[in-house]
């Protein structure tokens, strides 16, 4: 079996593989957002478009910041 | 010729709801479907909807699509992101839905269906929504300010304080009579406490997940915390057939509340990434769930209402909760009809999340009609039981006795009916020792849900799953608003102590977080405590304290509101605000007033001490009052909440005149017809 030979059946399948995966992961970031979760990609394409000469803080630090934010002020949660 | 297609359509939908509510306001005697109370609340929102709605949208407010919002103008990939409209009504719809709308009904339902599904669908449409959806719109307008700072801009630094004050009183008493709620729930049922308590190592075991083992995976971290939640589900039938681990999970109201309470000061205290989040996360995967799960239930069965339109308790002899149905049916179902907590989140994140401005009408107004309708949903589940078996679960047990056969014969006296075996044996399928007076709305809202549930999946055999996973989903959903209501407490209150010495106030000072942790903790457990020990059940003052503040916060609300559009030069619609902030006054002021001063002892908490009082003169203690020291705590409770009722009142008084006031110096030329909006940048650039 070689894995040279590029059919276009395995071009499509490979397209349609990346595709879905894109789907799904647009569709859990989406899911996440609704349940409260702060979306660390977006901060991060945000600050590489908007503001390229500085660095996005990291992962633990941007999460940190967030919930503290979320929790701590009224507002974040209902009867 | 589509116009005429389409007022027809229009026409048709009216037509429909208003024979709808006709149906259900006309029958006496048999018995209605469900399906005509679903037809009814539907059709009146979608008219709602797409004419008052679009109303405020375009009258009052004049939204512009093309006007930049704070999302698009601050845009800081953080607070500030523009955000598809769908995603942010999700986002808003799990933020304003908790338990209230489904408690509130269930209680309301001792006055038969009727009073709950009317003040549910036409409070939603002239009152809750149009709040929900002002504030919003006013907070877009205005970079997203907070309600208490709107309250301090547009009306003055009175109303600004009092209104913080306020929210700090309402979440007190909010997270006591939730607790209580719990309490109520999870007595003496090992089943429920087992699996309530497994919640806790489930939300660590996923907050451990998403700091160290795969960061940010909330969506993989929520799956297993389902699977394990099912997990703990099954695990408390384990031990509910085990009698020696029984025993050992078999909790009294006290030890419950203490459970609670320690549970909450660890909780507010802990890092948020480790309880909190995560708990919050699985709470809103399964909120979501089971919303759907309910709707798709009562879809697929339209159970029959066993319930009357009106029962005789509209006299206020209700066994449930005391008070007449007017103000009482207005304070008891506050969520869902009008909630003033949800002018919190209106100006907290979703405003800073609208990618356009128009799509304030669809997240503000429409995602309050969805909470309206989780909460007929709530009101049919409650009255899909038949009355004797609603009325046994729901009155204290100083109202229908410790056993069945007595339970059965208070019963019969109110016009009812219920077989005590049958009782008995509805308690041993759901799988708990009693379902007498199990009160506070969460055991009696999961009978009617497992009914449906089973009916759809898996039969009676199926009952007792259902019922504990209806308990664990309320149980779950409100230890979510006691952490973090605690949490923000603390914060409140440490804003406040920081005024005072600057110490106190700083978040990072590990003493002060611990001391300001436990005086929150101390002062809803305070209520919580007392509501458990309560004769009468502890329900039945507690839950109209809290709806009275939920109604004054939305008040404030009002008052904002209607200060905002006034300031706009839009003062001939005011009434738009007005109207519904009229009505909450006059049903605040009432019961407020009935809670204080009725001479019946049962409804006035001033009377009702006066009674204890003369009991303990007269050296003959009524039977549910078990000592003198007992009796003695029972006055001073009194006193407490009717300070607590005379401080809400106070308040709407203080801030309804603080804003009068500001509307008529506005109108007689007093004071300019200054907006705090930010200006609409592109007609000035426009303009240039």
């Amino acid at each position: 079996m070689s894995s040279e030979r590029r059919s276009p059946m395995a071009d499509m399948r490979r397209d349609f593989v990346r595709r879905t995966r894109a789907v799904l992961e647009r569709a859990a970031r989406v899911v996440g957002f609704v349940a409260g979760a702060p979306d660390y990609e977006r901060y991060v394409a945000h600050v590489r478009a908007r503001h390229p000469d500085s660095e996005p803080v990291s992962r633990h630090e941007f999460m940190r910041q967030r919930l503290a934010d979320r929790y701590d002020r009224p507002g974040a949660r209902c009867c | 010729m589509r116009k005429v297609v389409r007022a027809g359509i229009w026409a048709l939908v009216t037509v429909l709801g208003a024979a709808a509510f006709a149906r259900l306001a006309l029958s006496r005697g048999e018995t209605v479907s469900a399906a005509w109370l679903l037809t009814a609340a539907l059709c009146t929102y979608a008219v709602a909807y797409r004419f008052y709605s679009k109303l405020i949208a375009a009258k009052v407010f004049a939204l512009d699509a093309s006007r930049p919002t704070p999302a698009v103008r601050l845009e800081d990939g953080r607070d500030f992101v523009p955000t598809n409209r769908w995603i942010v009504f999700g986002h808003h719809f799990a933020a304003i839905a908790g338990p209230g709308p489904l408690v509130g009904p269930t209680l309301a339902a001792q006055f038969g269906f009727l009073p709950g599904v009317i003040w549910l669908i036409v409070g939603v449409a002239l009152g809750g929504a149009v709040q929900d959806f002002v504030i919003l719109a006013a907070s877009v307008r205005r970079n997203g300010t907070t309600l208490g700072q709107m309250a301090r801009d547009e009306i003055g630094p009175v109303a600004g304080m009092s209104a913080l004050v306020a929210v700090f009183g309402i979440m007190i008493v909010l997270l006591a009579v939730l607790a209580l709620v719990v309490v109520n729930a999870l007595k003496a049922s090992p089943w429920g406490t087992v699996t309530i308590a497994l919640t806790i190592p489930i939300a660590l075991l996923m907050g451990v997940y998403l700091r160290w083992i795969r960061p940010g995976r909330v969506l993989e971290a929520s799956a297993m915390g389902i699977v394990l939640l099912i997990g703990a589900l099954y695990a408390g039938q384990w031990v509910s057939g085990q009698p020696s681990v029984a025993a050992m999970f078999t909790l009294s109201g006290t030890s419950l509340a203490v459970a609670i309470m320690i549970y909450s000061f660890a909780a507010s205290v802990i890092p948020v990434w480790l309880l909190l989040a995560p708990r919050d996360y699985l709470s809103a995967f399964v909120k979501i769930g089971v919303i759907v799960a309910l709707a798709a239930g009562i879809l697929i069965v339209l159970p029959p209402l066993q319930m009357p339109a009106l029962t005789q308790f509209t006299n206020g002899t209700g066994p449930v909760f005391a008070g007449k149905i007017f103000p009482f049916a207005f304070i008891t179902i506050a969520c869902g009809a009008v909630s003033g907590f949800h002018a919190l989140i209106s100006s907290g994140t979703t405003p800073k999340l609208l990618a356009r401005e128009t799509d304030a009408r669809m997240i503000g107004y429409g995602a309050m009609l969805m909470e309206s309708l989780v909460a007929v949903m709530a009101l049919i589940a409650a009255c899909a039981l038949t009355p004797g078996v609603y009325f046994a679960v729901n009155a204290p047990a100083s109202a229908i006795g410790a056993t069945a056969a007595s339970a059965a014969a208070a019963v019969r006296q109110w016009g009812f009916t219920l077989d005590p075996a049958q009782m008995q044996e509805l308690a041993r399928q759901v799988g708990e020792r009693t379902l007498l007076s199990r009160t506070g709305g969460a055991p009696s809202l999961a009978l009617g849900m497992a009914g449906l549930f089973s009916n759809v999946l898996g039969g009676t055999e199926a009952m007792a799953i259902w019922y504990h996973f209806a308990i664990m989903f309320e149980a779950l959903f409100i230890l979510t608003t006691l952490d973090a209501g605690t949490r923000v407490g603390r914060f409140m209150l440490q804003d406040l102590a920081g005024h005072v010495w600057a110490p106190a106030g700083r978040v990072s000072w590990y003493p002060g977080v611990v001391a300001s942790s436990a005086i929150v903790v101390a002062m809803w457990g305070h209520f919580l405590y007392q509501g458990v020990l309560d004769p009468l059940g502890g329900i039945n003052s507690l839950w109209p304290l809290f709806g009275i503040s939920n109604q004054l916060l939305a008040a404030v609300a009002l008052c904002v509101g209607t200060t905002v559009i006034i300031k706009m030069g839009k003062a001939r619609y005011a009434w738009v605000t007005i109207a519904p902030l009229a009505w909450l006054v006059v049903v605040t002021m009432s019961a407020g007033w009935q809670k204080l001063f009725s001479a019946d002892p049962k409804l006035g908490f001033l009377s009702h001490a006066a009674s204890v009082q003369a009991a303990i003169a007269s050296g003959a203690l009524p039977a549910a009052i078990k000592s003198l020291g007992d009796a003695h705590r029972v006055i001073s409770n009194d006193y407490l909440d009717a300070a607590v009722a005379a401080f809400f009142m106070v308040a709407v008084v203080v801030i309804v005149a603080d804003s009068t006031r500001e509307w008529f110096s506005v109108l007689r030329g007093r004071k300019p017809f200054a907006s705090t909006e930010v200006p609409f940048a592109g007609a000035a650039v426009a303009g240039d």
